[in-house]
């Protein structure tokens, strides 16, 4: 069985509103994060490869699965969608327990993941209250433990991190990365960029329906070359450094750490600014501390590709 | 010819009928709970019951000479005609049938059924037969408890009535009417449903169209569910004046045929629902 999710050239449109436009992704294994504005297609892009909505044209592969193929694909895929909305007058465990014997499951199999999953959102004790009666947090934490509850092997969560307490995010976090880990396919939409940054093994940046780029962050953030890349130098003669730096006409900017005791240098090729680096540690002139890419993350690359509106970090 | 039959039978033996065949109890099941114990569903029980209520204050109240057997019975089938079912099973149906896709379209919580394992034709039977249960289960036993208490103020009269003269006949004759009834509403309410965002103002229609059936070529009579069902009737009712608008006059077919038709009938909205079903799509923003 292929183990990629795969757009071919997808489009979707709602009557004469672009939903996306002429999608092709290879997604493999591992953390997936969607980023991009409100309304630039990412919710679309998740309910096209479940089948709530169908392309327009193009073609979805979800490891070697049709999106309308529910009865195998949903044997395999759990989607925490954002709709904050559930069935009337249920409880958390009937949500649960209920969505695991459509899988054709027995009463005792069903019950033993119903506990697990709730106990892997620390919601067992509030299970047998009515969903109606949870915070916002514990709504999402319930969504959330019904698409894992199952083991699916590709996990889709929209905006899974919106509503929770910081404990609870960072417990969530750990979640995904060990689901992660354990070779599942996350696909996360979130415009909590800083997040993206621990999670992410790879981003997809989409705006206004169309795919601006894809790709491990540090991958996209070279392919982003008409914005010279910024490293931060921890140094003991930051001054020196930048004045040395200056002479080579890469370098495009610099700008002291408000220490004294590091330089943020600007520059349009990476390699060479290394390359003379070395050379200058070499000479011993100046003893550096620590040198890091200070504008390869999610933040910097979504404001260089996508701008300001609609992201925040 | 029979290479076909043949193809399509092997076909039909692969089909995972065991798994479905427990998905759907747990559909039915879930379903039931929701169309039955809920406050929401209070209305329908209103209406089912409301006959009820007025029999059971004509038990208590009026006297009930032996004599006046044959003039209830006429009454009781004058309520399940022009109340249950243009009426009662009518609005009850569109109560319980609407909710089934368009009022969880409109709660947002379609998509938990739809992100399931289960075949999307098969979720909406499930849906179908669901609706259709809590629906004969509450106007069937309406019916049943009017029935009793309607000849239960006769007493030995009343008794032999039942037991030895027709009175059972007719009780399953009601009986079948309101399965049946049940299950033609069932099936356009819940098609209406997957078709409009209200289905209400289409129901009126239907309302009318079951209205001025009478009138119709017989063709189009056979487009009616209160039409096929006025041939089951064990009693015929004469209505007068406005009540005329509620009492059909057709035809005569016999009962197995109208049975049939109604049967051919339902089958096809619901193959019709089927096929929309499986394009539905989760836009609550547009619904």
């Amino acid at each position: 069985m292929n183990d990629q999710i795969i757009f071919e050239n997808v489009s979707k449109f709602y009557g004469e509103v672009l939903g996306v436009n002429r999608i092709s992704l290879s997604i493999p294994p591992g953390i997936t994060t969607l980023v991009g504005p409100n309304g630039s297609g990412k919710t679309t892009l998740m309910n096209l490869m479940t089948g709530l909505v169908q392309p327009s044209s193009g073609r979805i592969s979800v490891m070697g699965l049709s999106p309308v193929n529910a009865p195998e694909l949903f044997c395999i895929l759990g989607y925490c969608a954002q709709f904050d909305s559930f069935p009337r007058g249920i409880t958390g465990w009937q949500f649960i327990f209920d969505s695991l014997m459509l899988h054709g499951m027995s009463e005792a199999e069903a019950v033993e993941l119903t506990i697990e999953s709730l106990e892997r959102v620390q919601l067992g004790d509030a299970a047998g209250r009515k969903i109606a009666g949870y915070s916002k947090g514990m709504r999402q934490k319930v969504r959330l433990a019904q698409a894992v509850a199952h083991h699916p092997r590709v996990l889709v969560l929209d905006e899974p991190l919106n509503g929770l307490d910081p404990m609870a995010r960072a417990e969530s976090i750990a979640l995904f990365q060990e689901l992660g880990r354990q070779g599942m396919h996350l696909l996360i939409s979130s415009h909590i960029l800083d997040e993206v940054d621990r999670i992410s093994d790879r981003v997809v940046l989409i705006a206004g329906g169309y795919l601006v780029a894809e790709g491990s962050i540090q991958q996209v953030r070279h392919e982003v070359q008409e914005k010279p890349m910024q490293v931060l130098i921890r140094c003991d003669r930051p001054a020196l450094l930048a004045a040395k730096m200056f002479s080579v006409n890469h370098c495009v900017e610099a700008r002291l750490h408000a220490d004294g005791k590091g330089v943020f240098l600007r520059t349009g090729d990476i390699d060479q600014f290394y390359s003379m680096l070395n050379g200058i540690a070499a000479e011993g002139l100046v003893k550096m501390e620590s040198v890091a890419p200070a504008d390869d993350d999610a933040s910097a690359i979504y404001q260089y590709l996508i701008g300001s509106s609609g992201g925040t970090s | 010819m029979m290479e076909v039959v043949g193809k399509f039978l092997r076909s039909l033996t692969q089909q995972p009928w065991g798994l479905w065949w427990i998905q759907a109890r747990r559909l039915i099941r879930i379903e039931v709970r929701r169309n039955l114990f809920t406050w929401k569903a209070g209305w329908v029980y209103f209406l089912a019951f409301i006959p009820t209520l007025i029999i059971l204050i004509h038990l208590s109240v009026d006297r009930h000479p032996a004599f006046a057997i044959s003039e209830d019975t006429s009454v009781l089938a004058g309520i399940v005609q022009l109340y249950y079912i243009r009426l009662g099973v009518f609005f009850g149906c569109l109560g319980i049938f609407s909710r089934l896709i368009r009022g969880e379209m409109i709660e947002r919580s379609l998509h938990f059924y739809l992100l399931s394992p289960v075949r999307r034709e098969v979720l909406l039977l499930c849906k179908f037969v669901a609706g259709c249960i809590s629906a004969v289960l509450l106007f069937g036993s309406a019916i049943a408890a009017d029935f009793a208490l309607m000849y239960a103020g006769f007493g030995a009269a009343g008794t032999d009535y039942v037991f030895n003269g027709p009175g059972l006949g007719q009780l399953e004759a009601y009986l079948a009417i309101i399965v049946l009834a049940c299950l033609g509403y069932g099936a356009i309410f819940l098609l209406l449903s997957m078709m409009f965002r209200n289905p209400t103002p289409a129901a009126m229609l239907v309302l009318g169209w079951e209205a001025i059936n009478p009138v119709l070529p017989s063709l189009l009579q056979k487009l009616s569910v209160a039409s096929y069902l006025r041939h089951l009737m064990p009693v015929s009712v004469s209505a007068h004046g406005i009540f005329a608008l509620l009492t059909v006059e057709t035809e005569p077919v016999s009962a197995w045929a109208a049975a049939l038709g109604l049967l051919l009938l339902i089958i096809a909205v619901l193959f019709y629902a089927c096929y929309r079903v499986r394009t539905l799509e989760i836009r609550y923003t547009t619904d």
